[in-house]
């Protein structure tokens, strides 16, 4: 069976897929959600697309200091996924 | 002198590969972010043609994996890599026509098989490798992918479901050119690779590179450049069909179906797991259609895919075997030299006839009607 199907390689893809796959995405809607909770900004919630929002960065932006913290560590966590990714591509070729 | 005649026409078919593996994939990375509006088509194709460039100076890992572990190198001559590629070629081609998102691996891995077969017979084939690193892969890849993508997409949309819709429309806008980036330059690292492979395998059939030689720079850099213009001219009928006609999609989704491919290409990359980026790409955008609660998912139009996704191998290894009959039966350089003029010829129609009922960066979003494929027919050579 293990000639025919990479089993070991195969784990690893599904359990760190999802980990890189599902988690990061979902890591990045938690420092949106973080974002985006109610502070001294009121809230423009169903706001257009572009439209009525007062400025772009505002608009993920709900004005809680706590909210921007936590955020903030999220999507650096998700960036230095990213970049950790990209040197595993770069130092496997050599 | 004939000599390097062949294996000049043979590099230039090889290149050609290239471009159609390119421009056939770009939807792979892009499609979802031009349907969400997140970039728009032609900054999307140029981003992703980009990065498709860099992405083939990256890494050199997969290269020559596709003739190595599949056939018996000893019985590859470089006709027989040319009508390999003329096979894959042309089915890239006419699954372009039909917009299905055929995998280019599959296509050239079955013309190289389909020539093979034509010049040395069956034993010539690696049938345990076939198997092992080629089609129970691509059995698996889409499930795997299919799961993954569901799965995000369902954290996504329980996570975020309090935001307001401006804040998240533009917040996972933001992370789907990020994660469509990541997936560009997986295609660059992995399909470019492959190409190089291939004319390193030419020229060492030829005998202008010893054996086990590397790809040479100006291999490196012609292949980086030729898929990367590939991507930028953009399969636009292919983008459409991923980014319109299986799903539905919003931003998020989007967000959780890159990210889904970007992390299950690398990783498969990383591990030596020969995946197709298409068939992830696909698997992964049908996940974000299954993880959310109220999406449609068109399964026709899956059906479609993956009943061409299982006639990919058989039918470019019918043309590669083709061609090699026929450049075999004329012999030499003239056989080479009509084999690629006929390919020049049925190349020309298509795009004429693609002409005809254009898709293009202006229309590629236009509302779905079904129109996409009928069941292609098998080209003959």
């Amino acid at each position: 069976m293990n000639s025919w199907i990479n089993l070991h390689a195969l784990w690893q893809i599904v359990v760190i897929g999802l980990l890189a796959g599902a988690g990061l995405p979902a890591l990045f809607a938690v420092g949106l959600r973080a974002l985006d909770m109610p502070g001294s900004r009121v809230q423009t919630a169903g706001a257009g697309v572009d439209g009525t929002a007062p400025a772009e960065s505002d608009q993920v932006y709900g004005g809680n200091p706590v909210g921007l913290v936590i955020g903030s560590v999220c999507f650096a966590i998700v960036l230095a996924a990213i970049g950790w990714g990209i040197y595993l591509i770069v130092a496997s070729s050599s | 002198m004939t000599k390097d005649i062949v294996i000049t026409l043979v590099v230039v078919t090889a290149l050609g590969f290239d471009f159609t593996n390119g421009f056939h994939d770009t939807g792979n990375a892009m499609a979802t972010s031009i349907a969400t509006g997140a970039l728009g088509p032609r900054v999307a194709v140029a981003i992703s043609g980009v990065l498709n460039l860099v992405g083939a100076f990256l890494s050199l890992a997969v290269a020559a994996t596709i003739a190595n572990g599949l056939v018996q190198t000893a019985d590859v001559t470089v006709v027989v890599v040319f009508a390999g590629l003329v096979g894959g070629i042309l089915w890239n081609l006419l699954t372009w026509f039909f917009g299905i998102p055929s995998s280019s691996s599959h296509a050239l891995i079955g013309g190289v098989i389909g020539s093979t077969i034509a010049a040395a017979g069956g034993k010539a084939i690696k049938w345990h490798g076939l198997v092992s690193k080629v089609i129970i892969p691509a059995g698996l890849s889409p499930i795997i992918a299919i799961g993954v993508a569901s799965i995000g997409t369902w954290l996504i949309f329980r996570i975020s479901r309090k935001l307001s819709d401006g804040s998240r429309t533009h917040g996972f806008r933001i992370g789907q050119i990020g994660s469509a980036s990541m997936v560009s330059l997986a295609h660059g690292t992995n399909d470019a690779q492959k190409t190089m492979g291939v004319i390193t395998l030419a020229l060492i059939a030829n005998g202008s590179l010893p054996a086990g030689s590397k790809a040479p720079f100006w291999v490196i850099l012609s292949c980086a450049l030729a898929i990367s213009i590939g991507t930028y001219t953009g399969g636009w009928r292919v983008i459409r069909t991923l980014g319109k006609g299986l799903v539905e999609i919003d931003p998020p989704q989007g967000m959780a179906a890159e990210s889904s491919s970007a992390a299950i290409i690398l990783l498969s990359t990383h591990f030596g797991y020969s995946l197709s980026t298409t068939h992830v790409a696909t698997g992964s955008i049908l996940g974000v259609g299954v993880g959310k609660k109220d999406a449609d998912v068109r399964w026709n139009v899956a059906g479609r895919m993956a009943a061409a996704w299982l006639i990919t191998l058989p039918c470019a290894a019918v043309v590669g075997a083709g061609c090699y009959a026929l450049a075999h039966a004329i012999k030499g350089l003239p056989g080479v030299i009509v084999a690629l003029v006929i390919l020049i010829a049925i190349a020309a129609v298509v795009f004429i006839r693609a002409r005809k009922n254009r898709v293009g960066h202006d229309n590629v979003n236009d509302e779905w009607t079904g129109t996409a494929a009928p069941e292609p027919e098998p080209a003959a050579a």
